[in-house]
C-alpha cells in the first residue's frame, strides 16, 4: 500500500470520527456512561435516607436472592423476591406466546393481501405501534376494568351477574402487555413472511402435504428468523415493563421494573436497586446474544 | 380436486384471527376516545356527547404547563438528536469501513437495547449527583436524556436515505470546483432533507411519548403530559385523562401520516 493511500485512509477515518463524536459524547453522557455508575453503586452500602454510603459491600448482590435472618445471621432464599422474578419471567413468556398466537396469523394475513391494501393494513398495525404506551394501557383499562366495556357487555348478556375482577391481577398485567406489545410481534413476522416464496407452498401441496404439514415443515422453518426477532422484541420489553404493571397491576402485582423503582423510592435501598438493574440488563443481553446467533444461523438456508 | 377458491397462501382460520386482532387493537382505543366526549363525570356511564373534558383539560393550569413542557422538551430533544444523528450518519455511511465502526453502531443503538427502567435508574443516580454538585435543577437534564434516547430513532431513517443516495451528483459538484462545504450545502443536504425531517419527526414522537425515563429524571414540578397522566392514577380517573389522551393520539397519527408520505416519496 502506498503512502498516499495510507494518508487518504487516515483522513477518512479522522473525518468519520469527527462526525460521530458529538453523538458519542451525548450518548456517553446521558445513556451509556451512567450505566457504569449503576454497576459501581451495586457494590456499595445503602445510605439511611436513600442514596449510598461509599463502603464496599456485596450485600446488594446477595440480597437479590437471599435475605439475612436477623436472629442467627443465616441466609435464606428471599421468597418475596423470587415471587417477583417468577412473575416477571412467567408473564413475559406468556405475553410472547399469546402475541405469537395472534400475531402470526395477522402477519400472514397482511403479507398475503394484494399490494395496494397491504400498505393500509400495515399502516393500521403501525399506528398502535407508535402510539404512547401509557395511552394504550389506559385504553385496555377502559375495556377490562370493573365498569368497563367487557364486564358491562357480559352483564348485559346475562352471562355474569357481578363484574369479574380483572384489573389489579396478574391476568390484567398479562392482557395489558399482550395488547401493548402485539405490534412488536406482528412487524418482524410480517417482514419475514413478506420475503417468503409462495411457490414453495405449491410445491408442498403438489407433493400431497396437508395444510398443517406445510405450515409446520415449510412455512415455520423458513420464517424462523422473524419468529425469533418478534419473540425477542416482545420478551425483552415485557421483562423490563414498568408502566403496564403499575397501571393494571395496582402496586401489588409487581414485576422486576416496579421492584427496582421501589428500591429507589420507599425501600431506600439504592444498591439493591442497582444490582437488580444490572441483573435485568444481563438477562436482556443474554437474550439479545441468543437472537444474534439465531439470526445469523437463519441466513444460512441449511442451518 | 381442490375447490374453486383454493389458494395456496390461504390458511383456514388465519383471516378470522387477523380481523379479530385488528378489532382487539382498535376497540380499546376507540372506547378511550369515545369516553373523552362523555358528558358524565363518571367514567362508567355514558350520558351524551360533550366537549367539557377537553375544555376542563384546556383550563387546567397543570395540564397547560405540562403540555408546554412536553413540547419544549420534545422540540429541543428532536433538534439535538437529529443534528448529531445526521452527522453520525454522514460519518458511518458511504465511506470505507473504519476501525471502531462496530463500537459506534453499538453506542448509537444502545438506547434500543437497554431496558428503559435501567437507563432511568442510571440517569436518576447520575443526575442526582450533578444536581447536588451544581445546584442546577432545570429542564436541561430531561432534554439531555430525551436527546440521547432519540438518537437511534433519528439516525435510522437518515442513514436509510443516505444509503439510497447517488454519489455521482456530489462527484459532479466537486468536478465543477464546488468546495466540500458548498457541495454539502447545495447538493447533499437538499437530497438528504426528507430523511432528516422523517428522523426529526420520529424523535419528536418518541420524546413526547416517554414516561419511564422522564418519571425518574424530572425534578419536582417538572411533569410532562405523560407523567402528569400517570400521576392522575392515584386519584379517581376522570374523562379529562381521556381527553388529553385523545389529543395526543391525534397529534401522533398526524405526525405518522406525514412521516409515511415523506418516506414513501423516494420510491
Amino acid at each position: 500500500m502506498s503512502a498516499a493511500e495510507d494518508a487518504v485512509r487516515a483522513a477518512n477515518t479522522r473525518n468519520a470520527w469527527a462526525l460521530v463524536t458529538p453523538a458519542l459524547i451525548l450518548l456517553t453522557f446521558a445513556a451509556s456512561g451512567p450505566l457504569l455508575i449503576v454497576l459501581v453503586y451495586s457494590f456499595l452500602t445503602p445510605g439511611q435516607y436513600g442514596n449510598v454510603e461509599w463502603i464496599f459491600s456485596l450485600d446488594a448482590w446477595i440480597g437479590i436472592l437471599f435475605t439475612k435472618d436477623i436472629f442467627d445471621e443465616t441466609y435464606k432464599l428471599a421468597d418475596a423476591h423470587l415471587t417477583i422474578f417468577w412473575r416477571s419471567v412467567k408473564l413475559s413468556f406468556l405475553t410472547t406466546v399469546i402475541t405469537f398466537a395472534i400475531g402470526f396469523p395477522t402477519a400472514w394475513f397482511i403479507a398475503t393481501r394484494p399490494p395496494r391494501s397491504r400498505a393500509l393494513w400495515l399502516f393500521l398495525i403501525t399506528i398502535p405501534f407508535w402510539t404512547n404506551l401509557l395511552i394504550r394501557t389506559f385504553a385496555i383499562n377502559e375495556v377490562i376494568r370493573n365498569e368497563g366495556l367487557l364486564n358491562t357487555f357480559l352483564i348485559w348478556l346475562g352471562v355474569i351477574e357481578r363484574p369479574i375482577q380483572i384489573v389489579y391481577t396478574d391476568v390484567a398485567v398479562l392482557i395489558g402487555m399482550a395488547y401493548v406489545y402485539l405490534p412488536l410481534m406482528v412487524l418482524p413476522l410480517f417482514a419475514a413472511i413478506d420475503r417468503f416464496d409462495m411457490r414453495l407452498l405449491e410445491a408442498g401441496y403438489d407433493l400431497y402435504a396437508s395444510r398443517w404439514r406445510v405450515l409446520r415443515r415449510v412455512i415455520l422453518p423458513i420464517v424462523k428468523p422473524g419468529i425469533v426477532a418478534g419473540s425477542i422484541l416482545v420478551f425483552v420489553p415485557s421483562l423490563g415493563a414498568y408502566v403496564t404493571p403499575r397501571v393494571l397491576g395496582g402496586g401489588k402485582n409487581m414485576m422486576i421494573g416496579n421492584f427496582i423503582e421501589l428500591q429507589f423510592g420507599q425501600a431506600r435501598n439504592w444498591p439493591l436497586g442497582a444490582a437488580l438493574s444490572m441483573t435485568l440488563l444481563m438477562i436482556v443481553m443474554v437474550a439479545l446474544l441468543f437472537y444474534v446467533r439465531a439470526a445469523s444461523k437463519g441466513s444460512n438456508p441449511h442451518g | 380436486m381442490a375447490d374453486r377458491s383454493f389458494s395456496v397462501s390461504r390458511i383456514p382460520g388465519f383471516a378470522a384471527v387477523a380481523i379479530l386482532a385488528f378489532v382487539i387493537l382498535y376497540l380499546p382505543i376507540f372506547t378511550l376516545v369515545i369516553y373523552a366526549f362523555n358528558a358524565s363525570k363518571s367514567i362508567a356511564v355514558w350520558e351524551g356527547f360533550s366537549l367539557q373534558w377537553f375544555e376542563a383539560a384546556w383550563a387546567n393550569r397543570q395540564v397547560k404547563e405540562a403540555t408546554l413542557r412536553s413540547l419544549i422538551i420534545a422540540s429541543s430533544a428532536s433538534v439535538i438528536a437529529t443534528t448529531v444523528a445526521t452527522m453520525a450518519a454522514l460519518g458511518t455511511t458511504r465511506r470505507a469501513a473504519f476501525k471502531g465502526q462496530t463500537f459506534v453502531y453499538v453506542m448509537i443503538n444502545q438506547p434500543l437495547m437497554v431496558p428503559e427502567i435501567v437507563t432511568a435508574v442510571a440517569l436518576l443516580i447520575f443526575f442526582a449527583s450533578i444536581k447536588v454538585a451544581t445546584g442546577y435543577q432545570g429542564l436541561g437534564y430531561l432534554i439531555a436524556a430525551h436527546s440521547a434516547f432519540c438518537v437511534p430513532f433519528a439516525y435510522l431513517p437518515i442513514r436509510a436515505r443516505l444509503e439510497g443516495m447517488d454519489l455521482s451528483l456530489e462527484t459532479a459538484a466537486a468536478d465543477l470546483y464546488a468546495t466540500p462545504w458548498r457541495t454539502f450545502r447545495r447538493v447533499t443536504l437538499p437530497l438528504l432533507l426528507p430523511g432528516i425531517i422523517a428522523g426529526a419527526m420520529l424523535a419528536f414522537v418518541i420524546s413526547l411519548d416517554d414516561v419511564v425515563i422522564t418519571e425518574f429524571v424530572k425534578s419536582g414540578g417538572q411533569d410532562t403530559l405523560p407523567t402528569y397522566m400517570l400521576g392522575q392514577l392515584r386519584r379517581a380517573i376522570t374523562p379529562e385523562v381521556n381527553a388529553i389522551s385523545t389529543a395526543l393520539l391525534v397529534l401522533t397519527v398526524l405526525l405518522l401520516s406525514a412521516f409515511f408520505l415523506l418516506t414513501r416519496k423516494k420510491e
